[in-house]
């Protein structure tokens, strides 16, 4: 074998991404709670597999964000959205656009697991049941399969009728994105998964977002830097409202272009 | 942490595949000028690029891999120790084509003497480059402290080397280009030598935490 | 005061001496006023006294009508309450604005002009009527009994139940505007209104707004949220509730006596039409209206003993429905 045979089998980064479809697509938008501004013309792409993770102090609106992604800010009053989220094409904002369906199509993690009070397999079928789906062999082949998405099933699976309250928190946490990932939504949206859980919890929860990004487009908002630059593939950093700057991770984390986003990064802001 | 140990494998192999076109290099460059042969000097100064263009991949991907992973423990000193490693290793390559370019002007003239000396201390650097990676791809601070103490067998024959060609100097003029060109070449095998031994120091600190550079237990490369 | 360190040590057992002691008075007084109606109460306690008619004008004999009277009450009553008060507590703490009406008008004044301002106006109505509700349920609370049985007996009885028989029945016919025990049962069931819509709106609050985010995020409605999620995450405590409404009903005389109590049938009710004998109605016609205080004085412990027992049953179902309910979370 010659030198050159070397070089050409050399395998080629993992982290660089070969250019990908655009799986959620923001222009201009705008957000209100009555009539403080919290998110201006915000504007970027979401590619389609991938994690984008979106960090920035406190109260600067990422999680406001991500949550007008599936329009649960709609529940807020006073809340009042301007400008355009598209899906696949599609904008969220537009008249006549039906939220219940929407949101079946996008799963969503809360930041302190919420699973109901109900038995594991009821709160993964939960989602399977307000489409319609009562037929138990559909529900048991899907509670398995989101269950093995979630890499909860071996600890699980021989008490599918316990409580899910009887879960120590990582594995309530995996079991909402079990739930989550049962009714096979295209995007799922994660607003600091892990920021309640132990450090072993939290590996774990990082560890399934790799491998979930193989079919899941994912957007995850995370307080701690290290987790977005461990686990995602591009980076958006808010401050107070505004877009400062978006692009890969390895870009924000080793030469990002604005000094903003260095001083965060570097720890010198605040 | 799979995903974190799949990225230290890669830099891993990285460094194993510059390691291996590292010692083809050294070895291509032995034959050069045994065998007297131009054209393999010459390859061998052409694709040093190559192994330019490894230690700037590998550059990047640990530096990356800093950024976005932040290893601790022994994680963080194999990263430390693969940065360090690659320039020694580059330094080696450069070394292994100035010996080519040595050997390619020794070939316009005919041969001062058999070679004895230098044979056996490029064949003992390159030995010393092979050991000082298997050392750290096994992480076995033993067989790096073994090559270490290798490193004034290298001396001393260079020393050797060099005042045997010291004499053929001193006899006739006529043979003062050849054996100043040849004395070159045991020093740059010397300092391939002494680069092996710096990677091995590394190793050591790799495996066990412990610093053992500038403690006189290894040298400095100049 | 300043007091040295022995002196505090009995100013401490003092105070615990005195909350023990008061304790014990109280359960003191149980103790008496049960015992005193168990003693005398629980010897009348005969099969005769369960399953037979009062008769020799009241004097003796058993409590039968008052017993089976007071439970199709109580049903009737808890048929009306309950769907009636947890659906309204349901309305307010989901449908309505959870930010009062103050706030609510105030966020419609301040968005002249932006878009969206007709959804801002419909919750600030929503809000106008969630309060009005709740005003209405509190004074309801505070409406003394009496006054419903005059409500039940002008509202129900005369108005309604005058329309009814005028529209339904030969004239001169009163089949529906007189006392009987579907109107008690609806006048039982204002009184207990509040109790339940209260109880209920609490359990409704220990729910957390979490779960039903979750809810909403899988692509739920929010009536599907109520029906799957917080009605039954809340359930032990809209029992709870219910059953002390339908526990407080059950005792409670001023309301029924001008819209259905008799003080003596010789019939059992077999329609809602019917009028009834009553438990606690008999307790205050045994003491008031009999004609030989001694001989009446047994049944009226006896009476007052199985009223009580009915209460206790009442109460003691609560509490395992409540800790069997809780169990399963």
């Amino acid at each position: 074998m010659t030198t050159m045979d070397f070089v050409a089998s050399a395998p080629r980064s993992a982290t660089s991404q070969p250019q990908t479809a655009t799986k959620i697509d923001v222009r201009d938008f705008n957000f209100y709670y009555g009539e403080a501004k919290v998110l201006h013309g915000i504007a970027l792409d979401i590619p389609e597999k991938q994690v984008t993770a979106l960090i920035g102090p406190s109260g600067c609106g990422k999680s406001t964000f991500i949550r007008s992604i599936n329009r649960m800010n709609d529940i807020i009053p006073g809340a009042r959205a301007e400008g355009r989220i598209a899906i696949d094409g599609k904008d969220l904002y537009a008249p006549g656009v039906d939220v219940v369906a929407l949101r079946r199509r996008i799963g969503m993690v809360f930041q302190k697991s919420n699973p109901f009070p109900k038995s594991i397999y009821e709160n993964i079928a939960y989602g399977l049941r307000i489409g319609g789906i009562s037929d138990r062999r559909v529900l048991d082949e899907t509670v398995e399969r989101s269950l093995k998405r979630a890499a909860l099933w071996d600890e699980v699976k021989d008490r599918l009728g316990g409580s899910a309250l009887s879960l120590s928190g990582g594995q309530q946490q995996r079991l909402c994105i079990a739930r989550a990932l049962a009714v096979d939504p295209d995007v799922l949206l994660m607003d600091e998964p892990a920021s309640a859980l132990d450090p072993i919890a939290t590996q774990k929860i990082e560890e399934l977002v790799y491998e979930l990004k193989n079919n899941y487009t994912i957007v995850i908002v995370t307080h701690n830097m290290q987790q977005a630059a461990r686990v995602s593939d591009r980076t958006a950093f808010f401050m107070l409202g505004k877009l400062v700057e978006y692009a890969e991770t390895r870009t924000i984390f080793m030469n990002p272009t604005e000094k903003m986003t260095e001083d965060y990064i570097t720890g010198r802001f605040g | 942490m799979r995903h974190f140990d799949r990225e230290i494998e890669q830099v891993k192999e990285l460094l194993l595949r510059m390691g291996a076109m590292v010692e083809d290099q050294i070895n291509q460059s032995i034959r050069a000028l045994l065998e007297r042969d131009t054209s393999v000097a010459q390859k061998v100064i052409d694709s040093d690029s190559y192994i330019d263009q490894m230690e700037l991949t590998i550059d990047e991907r640990t530096i990356e891999l800093i950024a976005t992973m932040q290893p601790a423990a022994v994680d963080l000193r194999f990263v430390a120790t693969a940065m360090k490693i690659t320039p020694e290793l580059e330094r080696i390559a450069d070394l292994a084509v100035d010996v080519c370019e040595r050997a390619i002007e020794l070939n316009r003239e005919p041969p001062l003497k058999p070679l004895v000396d230098i044979p056996r201390l490029a064949r003992i650097a390159q030995d010393m480059v092979r050991q000082s990676l298997d050392s750290f791809v096994r992480r076995d601070a033993a067989l790096a402290r073994e090559v270490i103490a290798r490193d004034d067998e290298v001396d001393s024959l260079t020393e050797q080397s060099f005042r045997e060609l010291l004499t053929y100097m001193l006899e006739d003029s006529k043979n003062i280009s050849r054996a100043i060109r040849l004395t070159f070449i045991g020093k740059y095998f010397e300092r391939m030598a002494d680069g092996a031994t710096n990677i091995c120091e590394m190793v050591v600190y790799l495996a066990e935490g412990k610093v053992i550079k500038h403690s006189g237990a290894g040298h400095d490369t100049d | 005061m300043k007091m040295k360190r022995p002196a505090k040590r009995m100013a401490d057992k003092f105070v615990i001496g005195l909350l023990g002691l008061s304790v014990v008075l109280i359960m003191a007084i149980l103790v008496v006023i049960l015992g005193n109606i168990a003693m005398h109460g629980a010897k009348m306690l005969t099969w005769e006294f369960i399953s037979q008619p009062p008769r020799d004008g009241l004097t003796a004999g058993g409590i039968l009508p008052a017993i089976v009277g007071t439970a199709a009450l109580v049903i009737l009553m808890s048929i009306a309450a309950v769907p009636l008060g947890v659906a309204t507590a349901v309305y307010l703490h989901e449908y309505t604005p959870a930010e009062g009406l103050a706030l609510a008008w105030r966020r419609f004044r301040v968005s002249k002009g932006q878009a969206g301002r007709s959804h801002l106006f419909m919750r600030a109505m929503s809000a106008l009527l969630a309060t009005v509700t709740r005003t209405a349920v509190a004074n309801l609370a505070g409406v003394p009994s009496i006054v419903f049985g005059l409500f039940g007996l002008g509202f129900f009885i005369q108005f309604i139940g005058g329309a009814i028989d005028r529209a339904t029945q030969p004239p001169g016919e009163t089949l529906w505007s007189q006392g009987s025990l579907l109107w008690a049962a609806c006048t039982l069931a204002l009184l207990t209104l509040p109790t339940v819509i209260v109880a209920t709106e609490e359990a409704l609050r220990t729910v957390p707004q979490d779960q039903r985010e979750a809810s909403l995020a899988l692509g739920a409605t929010q009536w599907e949220t109520i029906r799957r999620v917080v009605l039954p995450g809340s359930l032990s405590g809209i029992l709870t509730g219910a059953i002390l409404g339908i526990s407080r009903g059950a005792g409670e005389v001023a309301p029924i006596l001008f819209t259905g109590a008799a003080y003596y049938l010789p019939y059992l009710p077999q329609r809602v039409t019917d009028q009834f004998m009553h438990l606690g109605y008999h307790v205050l016609i045994l003491s008031t209206q009999s004609p030989d205080v001694e001989a009446t004085k047994p049944l009226l412990y006896g009476t007052v003993f199985v009223l009580l027992a009915l209460t206790f049953l009442l109460n003691l179902a609560g509490v395992i429905i409540r800790s069997r309910t809780r169990s399963r979370r």
